[in-house]
C-alpha cells in the first residue's frame, strides 16, 4: 500500500484524543538546618517510599579516590551507636520493608519502601545515620571485597561496560564524569577507612540533603515528623559550592576500538558532549530530549530505525540517548548494531548519513507531534509509580534543578518546535566534540 | 536500647492489605472471565493476558517458533504493517509487551482511559490478526539470532543452558526458549501461524485487569478484545521427575569472575508443603540481609555481591535453585559454603527465632507488592495460574503465620537434599 494512503486509513481508525499534561500534587519545605523536603501524595495503598538524597556523587570525589562515594553507600549499612551491627536493615526487614541505596555521578540516595505507619521509624533511623555512622577496619575490608565483586559482576564480566568506561574516559578530557561511578579497580582496592570517613563527614549533612516522601501521607504530618527527627541535626559548615573541573574546548575527534572475545554482536557508538538541563533554562535540553526520541527513541519508528533497520536493512538495532539531567554538561549518544555481514565502517557511514539527513531536512511535524503525545502519556503513566515519582524529584534536585523546573518540564517539552530541534542538532553534532567507538568480537571483519 | 522498644511496638501492625486490592471476578456477556481490581484514581487501564502453554510446546525441530511468533505480534497486523502498527500504538500512548516464557505466552497492555476503545481495537489486531509478513519475519528473526549469539558468550546464560540440559535432559524444559541458530534458521512464516493458533486460545487464557473502568465496561472490553480467539488448542506435556546428583560441572570460560547455578528437584506449586518451603527458602536464600547464604558468603566473608535461591515450579517439572557469582580465586570457597549450609539446614533445620523473623518480613512485605496497576494485574493473573482462590490475598498472611517450627523442619529435610545438590560453574574457578 502507498504510504500516504496507509496513513489516511490509519488516521481514521486510530486517531487519538487530545491529552493534557497531568501533575501530581506535591508539597515542599526547607527546615532551618537546610534540609529540603518534598512530599508526594499517593493514597492508593497504605505504603510509603522514604528517600534521602545527598548532593554528592562520584564526580565530587577527590582525585585518586574513585569509587569512594559508592563504597561509602555500602558502608552506610554497617551501623551507628543506636542501631549497631547491621540492625538497620534487620529492623526494616522485620517490619516487612525493603530498602536499598544507589550512587551516581551527581547523587547518592537511600530509600525504604514500607507500610506507611512505619514512617517515623524510618525517619528516626535515616536521621541517625546522617551523622552517626560508626565504622571499623574489619567491616570495611569485608565490604571492600563485596564492592570488588560488584565491579567484577557489573563491569569486568560485561564487555559493553568495560567499553563504556573507556569511552567516557575519552569523552571527558577534564571533567570527573570520565571516571566510572564504581571506581577504577586499582583505586577501589586502595580505598581506606579514613577515605570513607572523610568523605562522609564532609558531605553527609542536612544542608546537603533532600528528603523525599511519597505515599499515603498527609504533608503537614510528614513535615512535623521531619522536624522532629531531622530538625535537631546540625548543618555542616563544610559544604562548598559544587564546582567541578570543566571541559576545555574540545578540538579533536576521538576514535576507540575495543576487542573482546565475549562480544557476539559488534556495534558502533558515538557520544557527543552535550549541554544539560539548567535551572530556569531548559529549552535546549528539551529540544535535545525530543531529538533523541525522534532520532533513535522508538525502535523502527524513529528516524534511524526507519532508515537503517527498515529501508536499508543494514542494522539489527539502533538508538539514541541523551543524558540531560545532570549537574554538569554530559553527553548525547547514537549507536548502530549492524546485521552480520555489514562492517562497522559501513554502519558508521549510514549512521552519519542519517544524522546529515536530519541536519538538512529537520524533523517531520507529524512525528514531532507524536513524540510529544508520548511524553504526555508517559506523564500519566508515571503517576502509577510511587518510587518513580519520588526519584524524579530526588534526582532533579540533586542535579541542580528546582521543583519549579521539574514542574515546568512537561510544558517546556511541549513548546519545542521543529526549528528548535534542528538548531539544537546543529550545535550538537560537531565531530570534534565526540568519541566514536567500535566494540568488536574476536573475528571482527574491520 | 531505644531501637528495641520501637521495634517491638511496630512489629505487630504489619500485614493489612489495602481495601483497594479487593479482587472481583468479572464474566463478559460472551462468557470470558477475568479477575479485576477497579482503580479510578489514575486514568489508565492495565491488562495482563497469560496463555498457558509457552515455548515448551515447540517441537524439537521447531524450537524457537513460539518465541519468534510473540516477537512478531506487534510487527504488523490487519491492514497495518510494522511501522503503521507502531505509529498507531505511539499515537494512542499504549504500552504493549509480548513475552514468551517456558510455560506461558503473555501480553501486558497498559492503555490510557481517554483512548481505551481504540487502544483495545489495536491490541485486538495484534492478538487476532497478526500478519507474519516475510519482511518483518526476516528482520525480527535476525534480532532473535543476535540474542542467541549473545547468550553463547554470556556466562550467566551459558550456565543456565548447561544446567537445564543436565537437569531436564531431552525434555522440552532442557531446551532454550529462543531455540538454536539452526532451528530458528529453518522457521517460516507458516510456522508462526501454527504457533499462534496453538498458543493463543480461550481455553488457555488467564486474565487480570486493573484500572479506571467499571465491571460492566470491562465485560464489553473483554468480548471486543478476545471473542474471536479460537476456543481450544491441543498439545500438553507430561510431568517429568527431576533428578540430580551432587556433582560440580565446570565449563571453562575466560572471565575474571565465575558464575554458578546450583540446585536439586523442588516442589510443585500445588504441593501442600509449598508455602512452608517458600518460607524456608526465604530463610536460606531470600533477598534479605538475614538470609543464611547472604550472611555467610557476603556479610561475613565478602565472597560475592549477590547470592540467592528460589523455588522454580514449572507446570511439569519442579526445581529448587540458587545463583551466585564470585571471583575465580574465591568460587571454590563459595561453593563449599553453599554445600555446608545446605547440609546444615537438612540436618538441623531452623530455629523459632528465624521463623519469627521470616514471618514478620513476609507478612509485612506482602501488601507492598500490591502497588502499581500493571504490577497488580500481573499478581492477580499469577494467582489464577497457581489455582489459588480469589480471596487468597486476604488469607495468605494468616497461612504464613500458621506455619509451625515442626512443619518447617519436616519440610527442610524434604527439600534440602545435599546429597543431590548439583553445581554448574562457568568461568576459571581455582580448585574446582
Amino acid at each position: 500500500m502507498d504510504r500516504l494512503l496507509k496513513f489516511t486509513a490509519l488516521a481514521l481508525l486510530f486517531m487519538a484524543s487530545p491529552l493534557t499534561a497531568q501533575e501530581v500534587p506535591i508539597t515542599s519545605y526547607t527546615l532551618d538546618n537546610g534540609l529540603e523536603i518534598v512530599v508526594i501524595e499517593d493514597n492508593r495503598a497504605p505504603t510509603v517510599t522514604h528517600m534521602v538524597w545527598y548532593k554528592v556523587g562520584a564526580a565530587d570525589e577527590p582525585p585518586g579516590k574513585s569509587g569512594i562515594a559508592h563504597f561509602l553507600e555500602h558502608l552506610m549499612f554497617k551501623g551507628t551507636k543506636a542501631f549497631p551491627d547491621g540492625t538497620f536493615q534487620q529492623i526494616i526487614e522485620a517490619n516487612g520493608g525493603d530498602d536499598n541505596a544507589f550512587a551516581s555521578q551527581d547523587f547518592t540516595g537511600y530509600f525504604q519502601h514500607i507500610a506507611v505507619d512505619r514512617l517515623p521509624l524510618m525517619m528516626e533511623m535515616e536521621a541517625d545515620r546522617m551523622r552517626g555512622l560508626i565504622l571499623d577496619d574489619a567491616a570495611m575490608l569485608t565490604e571492600l571485597d563485596v564492592v570488588l565483586e560488584e565491579r567484577a559482576l557489573r563491569t569486568e564480566s560485561d564487555p559493553g561496560s568495560l567499553f563504556t568506561e573507556q569511552r567516557d574516559a575519552a569523552l571527558f578530557l577534564n571533567h570527573p564524569y570520565g571516571t566510572p561511578v564504581i571506581g577504577w579497580k586499582h583505586e577501589v582496592e586502595a580505598l581506606t577507612l579514613q577515605d570513607a570517613l572523610d568523605f562522609y563527614e564532609l558531605y553527609y549533612a542536612p544542608n546537603n540533603a533532600i528528603l523525599v516522601v511519597a505515599g499515603d501521607v498527609v504533608p503537614a504530618e510528614v513535615l512535623a515528623m521531619a522536624e522532629q527527627f531531622y530538625g535537631p541535626i546540625a548543618p555542616s559548615d563544610g559544604i562548598k559550592p559544587r564546582v567541578r573541573p570543566q571541559e576545555p574546548p574540545q578540538t579533536s575527534a576521538r576514535r576507540l576500538v575495543y576487542r573482546d572475545d565475549r562480544v557476539a554482536n559488534p556495534y558502533v557508538i558515538r557520544n557527543y558532549l552535550a549541554p544539560n538541563r539548567k535551572s530556569g533554562n531548559q529549552q535546549q535540553a528539551a529540544a535535545l530530549t525530543l531529538l533523541a526520541d525522534l532520532l533513535g527513541g522508538g525502535g523502527i519508528s524513529s528516524l534511524m530505525g526507519r532508515r537503517l533497520q527498515l529501508d536499508e536493512g543494514i542494522a539489527l538495532s539502533t538508538g539514541a540517548f541523551y543524558r540531560g539531567q545532570s549537574y554538569d554538561p554530559n553527553s548525547f549518544g547514537v549507536f548502530v548494531v549492524p546485521r552480520p555481514g555489514v562492517t562497522l565502517e559501513e554502519a558508521e557511514a549510514r549512521m552519519d548519513a542519517t544524522l546529515q539527513f536530519l541536519l538538512e531536512n529537520g524533523v517531520e511535524p507529524e512525528r514531532l507531534a507524536r513524540s510529544k503525545r508520548q511524553l504526555l502519556a508517559a506523564q500519566i503513566y508515571a503517576m502509577d509509580s510511587q518510587r518513580g515519582l519520588a526519584q524524579r524529584y530526588g534526582a532533579a534536585l540533586t542535579s541542580g534543578l528546582t521543583i519549579a523546573d521539574v514542574q515546568a518540564w512537561p510544558d517546556v517539552l511541549q513548546a519545542v518546535t521543529a526549528e528548535d530541534i534542528q538548531a539544537a542538532a546543529q550545535d550538537l553534532f560537531d565531530i570534534r566534540r565526540s568519541v566514536t567507538g567500535y566494540l568488536t568480537g574476536p573475528e571482527a571483519s574491520q | 536500647m531505644k531501637y528495641f522498644t520501637t521495634f517491638i511496638l511496630w512489629v505487630f501492625l504489619a500485614g493489612t492489605l489495602s481495601a483497594a486490592t479487593k479482587i472481583t471476578e468479572v464474566t463478559s456477556p460472551g462468557g470470558i472471565t477475568a479477575w479485576f481490581v477497579e482503580e479510578q484514581s489514575i486514568p489508565i487501564v492495565s491488562i495482563s493476558l497469560s496463555f498457558q502453554g509457552g515455548t515448551v510446546l515447540d517441537s524439537v525441530e521447531k524450537q524457537g517458533a513460539t518465541n519468534l511468533m510473540m516477537g512478531l505480534l506487534e510487527e504488523g497486523a490487519g491492514t497495518l504493517d510494522a511501522s503503521a502498527f507502531l505509529e498507531a500504538s505511539d499515537d494512542l500512548g499504549t504500552r504493549f509487551r509480548f513475552r514468551a516464557a517456558r510455560d506461558s505466552v503473555s501480553i501486558t497492555a497498559s492503555m490510557l482511559k481517554s483512548d481505551l476503545d481504540k487502544s483495545v481495537a489495536l491490541l485486538r489486531l495484534a492478538l487476532i490478526s497478526p500478519n507474519f509478513d516475510q519482511i518483518a519475519f526476516d528482520r525480527v528473526r535476525e534480532q532473535v539470532n543476535s540474542s542467541i549469539r549473545a547468550g553463547v558468550t554470556d556466562p550467566q546464560s551459558v550456565a543456565g543452558m548447561a544446567f537445564n540440559q543436565l537437569v531436564y535432559g531431552d525434555h522440552p524444559y532442557g531446551r532454550d526458549r529462543e531455540g538454536t541458530l539452526e532451528t530458528v534458521a529453518a522457521l517460516t512464516p507458516d510456522d508462526m501461524r501454527i504457533a499462534h493458533q496453538r498458543s493463543m486460545t480461550k481455553d488457555r487464557l488467564v486474565i487480570g485487569v486493573v484500572g479506571a473502568i467499571t465491571p460492566e465496561e470491562l465485560g464489553l472490553l473483554l468480548d471486543d478484545l478476545l471473542a474471536d480467539l479460537p476456543e481450544t488448542s491441543i498439545g500438553e506435556l507430561t510431568d517429568i521427575a527431576v533428578s540430580t546428583s551432587a556433582d560440580i560441572t565446570v565449563i571453562d570460560f575466560d572471565t575474571p569472575q565465575s558464575v554458578a547455578i546450583f540446585g536439586t528437584r523442588g516442589l510443585p506449586r500445588d504441593d501442600p508443603d509449598f508455602l512452608t518451603a517458600f518460607v524456608l527458602n526465604h530463610i536460606m536464600g531470600g533477598r534479605v540481609t538475614t538470609a543464611r547464604l547472604n550472611v555467610e558468603l557476603r556479610q561475613k566473608r565478602g565472597l560475592t555481591y549477590g547470592i540467592s535461591s528460589f523455588l522454580l515450579p514449572y507446570r511439569n517439572a519442579a526445581t529448587f535453585l540458587g545463583r551466585l557469582s564470585s571471583n575465580n580465586d574465591s568460587m571454590a570457597e563459595a561453593v563449599n559454603l553453599v554445600k555446608s549450609e545446605w547440609a546444615k539446614m537438612a540436618e538441623f533445620g531452623i530455629t523459632q527465632e528465624e521463623l519469627d523473623i521470616a514471618v514478620r518480613y513476609l507478612t509485612g512485605a506482602y501488601p507492598l507488592r500490591f502497588e502499581g496497576n500493571a504490577e497488580i494485574a500481573g499478581i492477580i493473573t499469577g494467582l489464577q495460574i497457581a489455582n489459588l482462590p480469589i480471596d487468597y490475598p486476604q488469607t495468605r498472611n494468616d497461612q504464613v503465620r500458621a506455619v509451625t517450627l515442626a512443619d518447617m523442619n519436616r519440610v527442610a529435610a524434604r527439600i534440602f537434599l545435599p546429597e543431590e545438590l548439583l553445581f554448574v560453574v562457568v568461568g576459571q574457578p581455582e580448585g574446582l
